[in-house]
């Protein structure tokens, strides 16, 4: 499976099929999500209103822990398999797992404000996040820091690998430490603590992000496929004889 | 039989890669243990009273310490800026003053952190007070049937379940 979506123009035939589905599936959800958590879902019992930025900010903070997930498990394909579509994926998915980390911070830190009385606090879970958002930028630097783009992609996978150490510690921060973030409310143990009528606009949202993720991910892949279509003719251009005398 | 030999020498490139990269894995993941386990505690974010007694940090030292506003404890000085309360952990407790704007969240039976030292009679003198809320999220309504039904999960805010008896309520 993983070996028959390595060869790109296969990958781009399949991801163009997908592509609208995505955005259907994105459109639908997000729209029906945003309806479901703004309007139709209640207030909580003690946050009141402001626990409807938890719709925006607990599937984007998943968003942010599994898109890291997926270019670590790329990175690690691309490297023991040299895939360079596993690398174009990986370096394609970073802006966007980085987006979603933003996203993640900035609301957290305005439900935090309503809710707990401070923007921010270095708590085990929140500083994990911010480094999990300096792996990104980190990951994304190291790429583009080489002329050669073949050494970029691989030290910039290696980091991706080394940085994973830290998905495990964002997931269980809030079991492992005491910390101002409250402990998981829909992946524990026990099922949800969260009242299905919050759980509902919740897990639409979530599924909205990934779609608009995967859709926007086939856009950046094919869009980095089609410039290297475009730089390997135009080097080709630039050799042939009869195209530099016209140049002079 | 026969076959066992040559699946030695058929260690590829990509074989060697892989294990490799396992290998490099695995000792990043246990060096990551040990050295989360070594800050073990300077990763808490606060200490329950029960720990505080434990480890009795040295008085001028700026720490945090985290519980239950204790049922019945909160007691506001005229203006209501000054503010006596206790953290609760139900076992042990700490006496906190505090001079400042509380949170929307704070109330008895909720959870806190407070940030500040402790004074020479023992009493914490707290320079921020933080809300804490659990991972319970449900509407108001479903809250106040689960109260009324004597359902409500002793986890959740174990002192507002001593808020109920205490009032003699159903």
């Amino acid at each position: 499976m993983i070996h028959f979506l390595a060869n790109p123009a296969r990958f781009m035939r399949i991801g163009q099929a997908v592509l609208p589905w995505c955005w259907a599936v994105a459109g639908l959800c997000i729209g029906t999500g945003l309806w479901f958590a703004l309007i139709v879902s209640p207030a909580d019992y003690q946050q009141g209103e402001s626990v409807r930025i938890m719709y925006i900010h607990v599937p984007s903070a998943w968003m942010a822990l599994g898109v890291y997930t997926l270019i670590a498990v790329v990175s690690a394909m691309a490297l023991v398999w040299k895939h360079p579509l596993a690398f174009l994926i990986g370096r394609a998915a970073a802006p966007l797992g980085a987006g979603f980390t933003v996203i993640c911070l900035i609301t957290g830190s305005l439900w935090g404000q309503t809710s707990w009385g401070t923007w921010w606090v270095w708590d085990a879970r929140l500083t994990s996040v911010l480094v999990l958002f300096f792996l990104y930028l980190g990951y994304m630097a190291l790429g583009a820091a080489f002329d050669d783009a073949d050494r970029g992609n691989r030290a910039a996978a290696l980091l991706a690998l080394v940085g994973a150490v830290n998905v495990p510690i964002i997931k269980f921060s809030v079991d492992w430490w005491s910390t101002l973030h409250q402990p998981a409310s829909v992946l524990r143990v026990g099922g949800p603590s969260i009242h299905p009528s919050m759980l509902t606009p919740l897990l639409l949202m979530a599924v909205g992000f990934i779609a608009y993720f995967l859709a926007l991910l086939i856009l950046r892949v094919r869009a980095e496929i089609a410039q290297r279509k475009v730089q390997a003719a135009m080097m080709v251009g630039a050799t042939a004889p009869g195209m530099q005398t016209h140049e002079t | 039989m026969s076959q066992s030999a040559p699946p030695r020498r058929a260690l590829t490139a990509k074989r060697r890669r892989l294990y490799l990269l396992l290998a490099a894995g695995l000792t990043l993941a246990g060096a990551a243990a040990l050295i989360l386990n070594a800050f073990q505690d300077s990763l808490v974010f606060f200490l329950t009273p029960t720990e505080l007694k434990a480890k009795a940090p040295p008085r001028e030292r700026v720490i945090r310490i985290g519980g239950l506003v204790e049922e019945g404890s909160v007691r506001k000085a005229e203006g209501g800026l000054q503010v006596r309360f206790a953290i609760t952990d139900l076992t042990n407790r700490v006496e906190v003053t505090y001079r400042g704007i509380l949170p929307d969240l704070f109330r008895e039976g909720q959870g806190v952190v407070a940030q500040g030292q402790m004074d020479a009679d023992g009493v914490f003198a707290a320079k921020e007070v933080l809300a804490k809320h659990d991972e319970t999220y449900m509407p108001k309504e479903v809250a106040d049937a689960l109260k009324k039904s004597g359902q409500w999960k002793p986890g959740q805010k174990g002192a507002s379940g001593a808020k109920d008896g205490k009032a003699g309520a159903p």
